[in-house]
């Protein structure tokens, strides 16, 4: 067996031990040992032909699905670079002299967070957006005691389904939105009575930008909750953060990351520092050695489940650090311009599809009547046969949230002529 | 004696130059879109490099870091074993598939998850699989919110003191009063203790088998009938499945909820701290519970199942670190039946290493180990002051991780190693060799060993420091 080196030395090392391998096994009674109908192993040549003939079953689609994963550019030395089994082969950083690579690139993926996001602190990963969605919450209520958690009623399903199930004892309550799809402020004033948070996304799950988050952070503030923000890293480029927001949260997979059908992605979680000891994760602190020299050490671990098990903040012991490394590079290699460049690239295209959608007879795009950065809604009367129809051109049309509508995702990957493709098979589309 | 690479490499912000770029990008479409003025980013304080400078950057700190790659690595109950390459290849060709593409276009993505949900209840013994948690803890809490769905009204969950500090942790999470019992002499669940400890409160027992210590819990049966005469469920914590995967399963030693973690056992590297997997599989009167969806098979289609009735919900945004996925899948389908040589060549490792270590440290509990041992600095702290952090960071300057240390709870100044079956004979040998020098120094030249490391990146570094006054992010600096 090529990974298992010691198979030709096991006479020779059983022998030194005066053993016999089912002496090694003897502790385990007999009748739980029985024979596992396995498959015979497989070479390299095999493996590669069967799996290449899978992927083959997969068909290859001109997509405009977005709604949480995303298709961005990933500079081809970002993968590369991910490549480099010292980071990729090791665990995690419990002995920091001996893995100062992997500390500072998360230091500075914490750095380079809190840049983005104008918050102080900022974890070294959750596993998602939504997983980080529950932590906010429970965090929300770890910090005010109230386990009223309210959030929009446009908000992600899945998103949404993960925070009810992983925080099954919060009350989750449901703030409408106004015609612009905006928070509803009156529901808002009414719904945060004895909350511990309120959350919203920036921008929306259905793709707008809401244009009055700091009158929904000054109503929040004013009730003594907490404001929890998610928001899409890319758009920061061009878009303001919330700066009422104490917890700012997203998922980072378009920093970096293949969609990889959905994973893995990384969570980001950053808040205000008066947050910090209650918060989430693992921390990478900077420090010195004792000749003076820098170093990065993972800190703050009384708050984590290896010491302080069943009073820990949360459970996260792995997370999704590689992928956090992943938006470091990723982040260092935009830059200020570079990042502000895609953010314009993806809105401008974004809002050219949706203009010329909008012109086909049948179709509106979009629904709320609000600035929208990549992601807007399309609907049309008939959308489930719209949706066969593009699958029949070989297009994935956008993320259909009911019978009528649809959201779609345009990015700096699409070229006019994947709009042009769409706009034609939309067009081509009769009743 | 080994000497890592050591760079004096600035931060990506003291690395940055006005002006400089790294990237390219095409021409936008249509018109200039104008966002509202309140709206507008007005200041962007990331760092400007060039590709150059972002490649050499992350370059020297991968330099400045230790793999499974490097060299051996044998943290205990992490299971640090070779990642075999070609699954690293292989996984990259469904890198570009959306999770919400219509059924009908990813047939191939949902052939390898139920093939991989069908291989797991498998090795497992349990009757249906999700993998939707993204580690191991995410299983555990995965586990213990489906039990508290289906045992309602009983509010304590029972751990051993020898447990992961996850399991009191995802406990607690889902709601549950923890309940710790200790091990009895053996290094075992102390039967009685676990007798006076359940009641009608009981929602199940967490347990890992073989458990922390490294050792076969041969009263498993009596300990699940204990915990099923009592209403409970039994969980297992499949963080140590590497010492018995295709020689016994879970599922028939009364396991009722099994998580695996798919960066162990199955292979996928752990990528300096994740991303990990950890399916859960569960016993047919639980399948109703687990999360949704479940990849379902008609016999010519695949198909994401929702109908699940009791189902806990979601605890992943889609359906889990697909990738991770992937990668297990090739690793089994590469091993198929040599997974049993795996867990044997592991086992006989790591008894390997007892059995040449066991006259230098003390090895308290039993000497038949799984696919780790715990040994104890007590002694040699005592009569030298070197701790097993300090024997911890002088094994650095050998070239070889540290093993996990302080852990378990129950042992004191503890080493927990698991080398795997990845080590040859050479690299036990040497390790081995390594861990007596390393105890001749701490009698002879202590102080070697309690300012080590000297041959890493940087030197000991002041973990007090960095949480007394906690720097995380560089505009703190």
């Amino acid at each position: 067996m090529r990974y298992i080196p010691n198979v030709s030395e096991q006479e020779l090392m059983l022998n030194q031990m005066n053993m016999t391998m089912e002496d090694l096994f003897k502790d385990i009674p007999d009748h739980l040992k029985g024979e596992i109908p396995l498959q015979p192993p497989m070479s390299d040549l095999e493996v590669s032909r069967k799996i290449e003939a899978t992927v083959q079953k997969n068909k290859n689609m001109l997509s405009f699905l977005g709604s949480g994963c995303y298709n961005h550019y990933i500079p081809s030395h970002i993968k590369e670079l991910l490549s480099r089994s010292e980071f990729y082969t090791a665990y995690t950083p419990y002995q920091p002299e001996i893995s100062q690579g992997m500390l500072q690139a998360l230091f500075e993926y914490q750095s380079l967070i809190c840049d983005l996001t104008g918050m102080d602190v900022c974890n070294s990963s959750n596993y998602d957006w939504a997983t980080a969605l529950a932590e906010a919450a429970l965090l929300c209520e770890r910090s005010t005691g109230s386990k009223k958690f309210v959030v929009p009623d446009l908000l992600s399903p899945f998103r949404k389904r993960v925070l009810t199930t992983l925080a099954p004892d919060l009350e989750v309550v449901t703030v409408s939105h106004d015609e612009r799809g905006h928070i509803d402020l009156e529901d808002l004033k009414e719904k945060v009575a004895h909350a511990g948070g309120v959350y919203v996304e920036q921008p929306s799950f259905y793709g707008f930008l809401h244009e009055n988050l700091s009158s929904v952070g000054d109503i929040v503030h004013d009730a003594s909750a907490l404001f929890a923000v998610g928001v899409d890293p890319i758009s920061l480029g061009c878009i303001n953060p919330e700066s009422s927001a104490d917890i700012i949260i997203g998922d980072g997979q378009g920093l970096g990351l293949p969609q990889n059908f959905g994973g893995p992605l990384l969570g980001i979680f950053a808040c205000k520092k008066a947050l910090l000891r209650k918060m989430p994760g693992r921390v990478i602190g900077m420090t010195e050695s004792e000749s003076g020299e820098r170093g990065f050490v993972m800190t703050l671990q009384t708050r984590e489940q290896h010491i302080r098990r069943e009073k820990a903040t949360s459970n996260i012991c792995t997370n999704q650090a590689l992928c956090a490394v992943a938006a470091a590079m990723y982040l260092a290699t935009m830059g200020r311009q570079g990042l502000k460049e895609v953010a314009e690239l993806c809105m401008r295209n974004a809002n050219y599809t949706m203009r010329k959608i909008n012109d086909i007879p049948g179709f509106e795009s979009p629904i709320f009547n609000a600035p929208h950065f990549k992601e807007f809604t399309v609907c049309h009367p008939q959308y489930k046969n719209v949706h066969t129809h593009l699958l029949r051109n070989n297009i994935q049309g956008g993320f259909m949230v009911n019978d009528t509508t649809a959201i779609y995702c345009v990015t700096e990957m699409h070229s006019t002529h994947d709009i042009d493709a769409l706009v034609t098979a939309l067009e081509g589309f009769h009743v | 004696m080994y000497r890592q690479a050591k760079f004096s490499e600035p931060l990506l912000r003291e690395k940055s130059v006005s002006q400089r770029v790294g990237y390219s990008l095409p021409e936008p479409l249509g018109e200039p879109v104008t966002i509202p003025h309140s709206l507008v980013r007005k200041e962007l304080p990331l760092p400007e490099l060039s590709e150059v400078d972002v490649v050499r950057h992350f370059t020297r700190l991968s330099e400045m870091n230790f793999g499974v790659d490097t060299g051996t690595y044998p943290l205990g109950s992490c299971t640090m074993k070779y990642n075999p390459k070609i699954t690293e290849e292989l996984s990259t060709l469904f890198s570009g598939f959306h999770p919400l593409q219509d059924e009908s276009t990813i047939q191939g993505c949902l052939e390898v998850l139920y093939n991989l949900q069908e291989y797991l209840k498998l090795i497992s013994g349990t009757a249906a699989v999700t993998l939707q948690p993204a580690a191991g803890a995410g299983g555990e809490l995965t586990g213990a919110l489906i039990i508290k769905a289906c045992q309602k009204g009983r509010t304590e969950m029972v751990v051993p003191d020898s447990a992961h500090g996850t399991n009191p942790a995802s406990a607690h999470m889902a709601g549950f009063d923890v309940v710790e019992i200790p091990s009895n002499d053996q290094g075992t669940v102390d039967l009685e203790a676990l007798k006076s400890a359940v009641s009608e409160k009981t929602a199940g027992l967490m347990l890992t088998n073989p458990n922390t210590l490294g050792i076969f819990e041969k009263d498993i049966l009596q300990v699940a009938d204990i915990v099923h005469d009592a209403g409970g469920l039994l969980y297992y914590d499949g963080a140590n499945l590497n010492a018995i995967a295709g020689i016994c399963r879970p599922g028939d030693m009364g396991f009722d909820i099994v998580h695996f973690n798919l960066h162990k056992t199955f292979s996928t590297p752990h990528g300096g701290g994740g991303p990990g997997s950890g399916p859960v599989g569960v016993c047919e009167k639980l399948k109703s519970y687990l999360p949704v969806p479940l990849i379902g098979f008609n016999g010519k289609d695949y198909s994401f199942d929702y109908d699940l009735p009791n189902t806990i919900g979601k605890v992943h945004g889609f359906y889990g670190n697909f990738q991770v996925a992937v990668k297990a899948y090739i690793y089994a389908v590469i091993m198929g039946s040599d997974i049993r040589t795996a867990s044997q060549m592991a086992v006989l490792n790591a008894n390997y290493l007892a059995e040449n270590l066991k006259d230098h440290y003390e090895m308290p509990y039993q000497p038949l180990r799984k696919h780790e041992i715990v040994l104890s600095c007590e002694k040699i702290k005592r009569e030298t002051d070197c701790r097993a952090l300090d024997i911890a960071k002088r094994l650095l300057d050998y070239g070889i991780h540290a093993p996990t240390i302080y852990f378990p709870l129950i042992v004191h100044e503890a080493l927990m190693i698991e080398p795997t079956e990845s080590e040859s004979k050479e690299d036990l040998d040497t390790f081995i060799e390594v861990m007596i020098k390393i105890k001749n120094e701490c009698y002879t030249t202590p102080d070697i060993v309690k300012e080590a490391p000297h041959n890493t990146a940087v030197g000991r570094l002041d973990e007090v420091k960095a949480a007394r006054n906690p720097v995380l992010a560089w505009n703190q600096i």
